[in-house]
């Protein structure tokens, strides 16, 4: 009897081993300190800017190792952390405003693995260092805006309709409404459910009361809203901080993760965060010339402001329509003209304010300002000053072509990435739902490097005990193992590096536990080599039935663990989130190494010859 | 071929089934009534608070650094030196930052806008300036954890459910794959370890946070590991001895299995020894669960479950139910 796998088996295995470990290879590169330079808003990066760098390096007598342009950033890789810095710092001071700059630790992974896509893991906050945030997005706070909004539109449509009211209250998440007969409520009733799908509308005839709640559904949408605004929000705010590779993300039905990498300053993080923008819809000042205006003679009923491209603009000082009453904005297509346009919605005060104004304004231009309110804490001769600064930006102006109502929407914008931007800054200003830091956490960059180093220093040691005492134990066979267990590593960071999965400390540890787990699927089969050899088999037919009846066994005490490992992803966050995954994926590698990679070592030292004796 | 299983077995250890049942009986009971008496010692994770950790140029005094502290308005914080005599972790109840204390001059809570409702002092700076006072110690911190209340809540809630949820999938599965007796036996062996855990960390007050939950869910899959080799090959054994004694098959299964599980729980033992020594404060708690868990597991799987199976009154004829595997004996 010979013990030996068909060539096309041995091909395969030897196939998913060969990539495993070039997959696993570019973790093994390390990182290079860089620069990275993104554009803000507007601004482009291309081969001027690229140029531009590279002569501003060379003025401060930097060198940089490489000067890369891709998905729209420059990354600028450099030998060591202090060329990083000073280049960060002449690069800020020259191109600051348009562009924003960040300290970087990129890949060294080398062009022709990333030519195939091989990319390193992603290190977790525990391991490179930076904040994590989560808030919590107050949704009473959201649902009471909504009523409050929904209580206007209830007496402007009232009003609309000549429907005489005698009040029109909001009271714990009831929207009530007083008539002076019973026929006045029926016309209400009717009127109101024709026009608001989003409430439930409840009448009281005996007091001639109406009652509307909002709708589950409703409730529901208005709960995606202030998450989503919310979001759309931080990103702005992130992006503004320079950071590279944060992660902003929904977690739950009302919480918000904001992680940012290599980020140590706390303070200055959340005051960019928690920078309040609104909005203004004003006429634009058509009498008077801007350039007059330029030399600072304003005149009295006029502001000037400039333009995302950095031009001056004259805008009347009346404000049409301020942020917090604009409900949503979308962007999308025009119908007619199938340009990209921009869907505004504004609530009843704002919409009848707009309608007044658009009536004996039209062919006039409109434009909209986008205003933040940031606060700034600097360190003066040892007390901490904050200075509020106030940014105002015209972020689009339009023609008024018709008698706008509450919803308009804005055309006349190049693409639709402009009609995007636009929305998300309208939204951005509009009145958001209030968030609270739920959880915090802080690691510094040297307590990051401390976690790699015990992390990776536990492991190996781990890992050089168990090879040795395989070794010791079970001879030749343990010398298989010892490669089974090399393979299962290259495996579990080959698939971790494909998902792009984040390691965590407690990820590392979770390999370092599957590979104690995964030897037990050798011994298994070693231990039942042994058996069958006492029992007085040949060498070929107890190797063949070890592997045979120890696949069950292997197959069934894995399933368990498999299971646990899931729950563990169901509610674990960040770092156990992290064990769990490697948990799982090492289970699963481990059984292909286990039974398929050591059965083909074991045919290939046993399978064709007559042995006489198994070095087990 | 029937064979006729004989005594041929070197260890009888179910004849000493009562020594061990009565052992576990004891420890359980002493767990379970140090987890009444002393309750856990949970972590931020579930609690909710703040966990700061701070590395000092020289060895600071620890009631020094509570009396800086109290100073600086945060109520009820303690200290403790963390790996190193200069690291401190300290430790600040919830309310502390909930109710915020007085707004020290110089913070940006003002400053900070009102619609993100950031409006929430920054602990880093508080805590950093409160630390630094004595210029004799420079502290630096280097790590933050601030958990809100109802994320601790909702963490507790949702660590409930996986546990019993991991409990229910592992009843269902054992008892779909071999048998409900055994599925009993290995559960209640499996809630043994993990009593086992919960005991030792509660009576010596260890830090029971989400890793060492991460830790029992693993120990919960492992513990079944053993259990069910075992299990395997009393299967195996019913069906190749027709004749003898329940508890002569189920001894000499164990007997044949012991080398297997002695060696596997040895060598996950050493991986896990590495990280408790090796692997930095903050997985030592972790490792230290995964430790109690192995040596509990390998012990609990070769009496406990078994035990418990016999106890129950596992017989041969539940387990001849006709199977695919392991039906026909290959043997040549």
């Amino acid at each position: 009897m010979r013990n030996s796998f068909p060539l096309w088996k041995n091909l395969l295995i030897l196939g998913v081993l060969l990539w495993a470990f070039i997959y696993a290879l570019p973790n093994f590169f390390g990182e290079d300190p860089s620069v990275q330079l993104s554009p803000v808003r507007s601004a482009k990066v291309d081969d001027t800017v690229r140029k531009q760098v590279e002569e501003l390096l060379q003025g401060q007598g930097l060198k940089p190792q490489k000067v890369e342009l891709n998905d729209k950033r420059l990354l600028i890789r450099f030998a060591d952390t202090d060329a990083q810095l000073k280049a960060a710092d002449a690069i800020e001071k020259a191109m600051g405003t348009n562009y924003t700059v960040a300290l970087n630790l990129a890949p060294a992974t080398p062009g022709w693995l990333r030519a195939i896509g091989a990319q390193p893991m992603y290190l977790g906050l525990d391991l490179r260092g930076g904040v994590h945030f989560m808030m919590q997005v107050d949704m009473e706070a959201a649902i009471k805006q909504r009523e409050e909004r929904y209580a206007e539109d209830v007496r402007t449509l009232l009003r609309e309709n000549k429907l005489r009211y005698r009040s029109v209250d909001r009271q714990n998440g009831t929207i009530r409404a007083q008539f002076d007969d019973t026929a006045t409520l029926a016309q209400a009733q009717s009127v109101l459910g024709r026009e608001f799908r989003g409430l439930l509308i409840d009448t009281d005839e005996s007091q001639n009361v109406l009652l509307a709640t909002l709708s589950e559904v409703e409730k529901r949408e208005v709960q995606k809203f202030a998450v989503g605004q919310n979001i759309t929000t931080l990103r702005n705010r992130v992006n503004e901080l320079g950071v590279a590779e944060p992660v902003i993300q929904q977690q739950g039905t009302d919480r918000i993760v904001v992680q940012l990498p290599g980020v140590q300053d706390t303070a200055r993080a959340k005051e960019i965060l928690g920078a309040t923008a609104t909005l203004e819809f004003r006429l634009v000042d058509t009498e008077h010339s801007v350039p007059s205006a330029a030399d600072s003679r304003v005149p009295l009923t006029a502001q000037l402001y400039r333009d995302r491209a950095g031009q001056p603009i004259l805008l009347q000082r009346k404000i049409i329509v301020t942020g917090d009453q604009v409900v949503d904005a979308a962007s999308g297509m025009d119908q007619q003209s199938g340009t990209p346009a921009v869907f505004v919605t504004l609530n009843s005060i704002g919409a009848k304010r707009m309608a007044d104004t658009s009536a004996v304004n039209i062919g006039k231009p409109m434009a909209v300002v986008f205003i933040e309110n940031k606060s700034e804490t600097k360190e003066i001769n040892g007390k901490k000053v904050t200075t509020r600064k106030k940014v105002e930006e015209v972020i689009n102006v339009a023609t008024i072509r018709d008698r706008l109502t509450k919803r308009f929407q804005i055309t006349g914008l190049d693409t639709a990435d402009e009609a995007r931007n636009l929305a998300l800054l309208l939204r951005a200003g509009a009145l958001a739902a209030p968030v609270d830091i739920v959880e915090e956490r802080t690691v510094g960059p040297s307590l990051g490097k401390e976690n790699i180093d015990q992390g990776v220093r536990s492991f190996m040691i781990g890992f050089a005990a168990i090879i040795v005492i395989m070794l010791v134990y079970y001879k030749v066979f343990g010398l298989i193992a010892a490669f089974t267990l090399i393979f299962n590593v290259a495996l579990i960071l080959a698939i971790l590096s494909l998902l792009q999965a984040t390691l965590t400390l407690p990820g590392i540890a979770g390999i370092t536990l599957t590979i104690g787990m995964a030897v037990d699927a050798n011994v298994l089969i070693y231990e039942r080599i042994k058996e069958e050899l006492r029992n007085g088999n040949s060498p070929q037919s107890a190797i063949y039935a070890g592997f045979e009846r120890a696949f069950s066994t292997i197959f069934d005490s894995n399933i368990t663990t498999l299971l646990a490992a899931v729950m563990l992803f169901g509610i674990g966050s960040g770092p156990v989130k992290g064990f769990a995954v490697t948990l799982t994926i090492g289970i699963l590698t481990s059984m292909f190494t286990a039974v398929m990679c050591t059965r083909m070592m074991v045919n290939w030292v046993y399978g064709q010859r007559r042995a006489a004796k198994l070095w087990i | 071929m029937a064979e006729t299983i004989t005594r041929n077995y070197k260890i009888d250890f179910l004849g000493k089934r009562s020594i061990a049942v009565g052992l576990s009986v004891i420890l359980s009971l002493a767990a379970i009534v140090s987890l009444f008496v002393k309750g856990l010692n949970f972590a931020i994770d579930f609690t909710g608070g703040t966990v700061v950790e701070a590395t000092y140029d020289n060895p600071p005094d620890l009631n020094a650094i509570r009396a800086q502290l109290e100073t600086a308005g945060f109520h009820g914080p303690t200290a403790q030196h963390f790996g190193t005599a200069r690291t401190v972790l300290i430790r600040l109840p919830p309310e502390a930052n909930a109710e915020g204390a007085p707004a020290t001059e110089g913070t940006a809570k003002d400053a900070v806008a009102e619609d993100l409702g950031l409006a929430q002092n920054d602990l880093k700076s508080r805590v950093s300036a409160a630390l630094n006072t004595d210029p004799a110690f420079k502290a630096t911190i280097t790590r933050v954890e601030f958990v809100g209340p109802q994320v601790g809540d909702d963490l507790t809630e949702s660590s409930i459910l996986a546990l019993v949820l991991a409990t229910i999938g592992i009843l269902v599965y054992v008892a779909w794959r071999f048998e409900y007796r055994f599925s009993l036996g290995a559960i209640l062996a499996t809630l043994h370890d993990i009593i086992m855990i919960f005991g030792v960390f509660s009576f010596f007050q260890l830090d029971f946070d989400l890793s060492v939950l991460a830790a029992i869910l693993a120990v919960m899959g492992y513990s079944l590991n053993d259990t069910i080799v075992v299990f395997d090959r009393i299967r195996e054994n019913f069906r190749k001895y027709r004749r003898g004694e329940v508890i002569d098959v189920i001894n000499l299964s164990i007997n044949e299995t012991l080398s297997r599980t002695l060696m596997t729980s040895f060598l996950t033992f050493v991986t896990v020894l590495a990280m408790a020594v090796w692997g930095g404060e903050i997985i030592h708690n972790f490792a230290i669960a995964l430790i109690i868990g192995i040596a509990v597991g390998t012990y609990s799987s070769i009496y406990v479950a078994s035990a418990l199976a016999l106890r129950l009154g596992v017989s041969r004829a539940d387990l001849l139910l006709p199977e695919k595997e392991g039906a026909v004996d290959t043997r040549p």
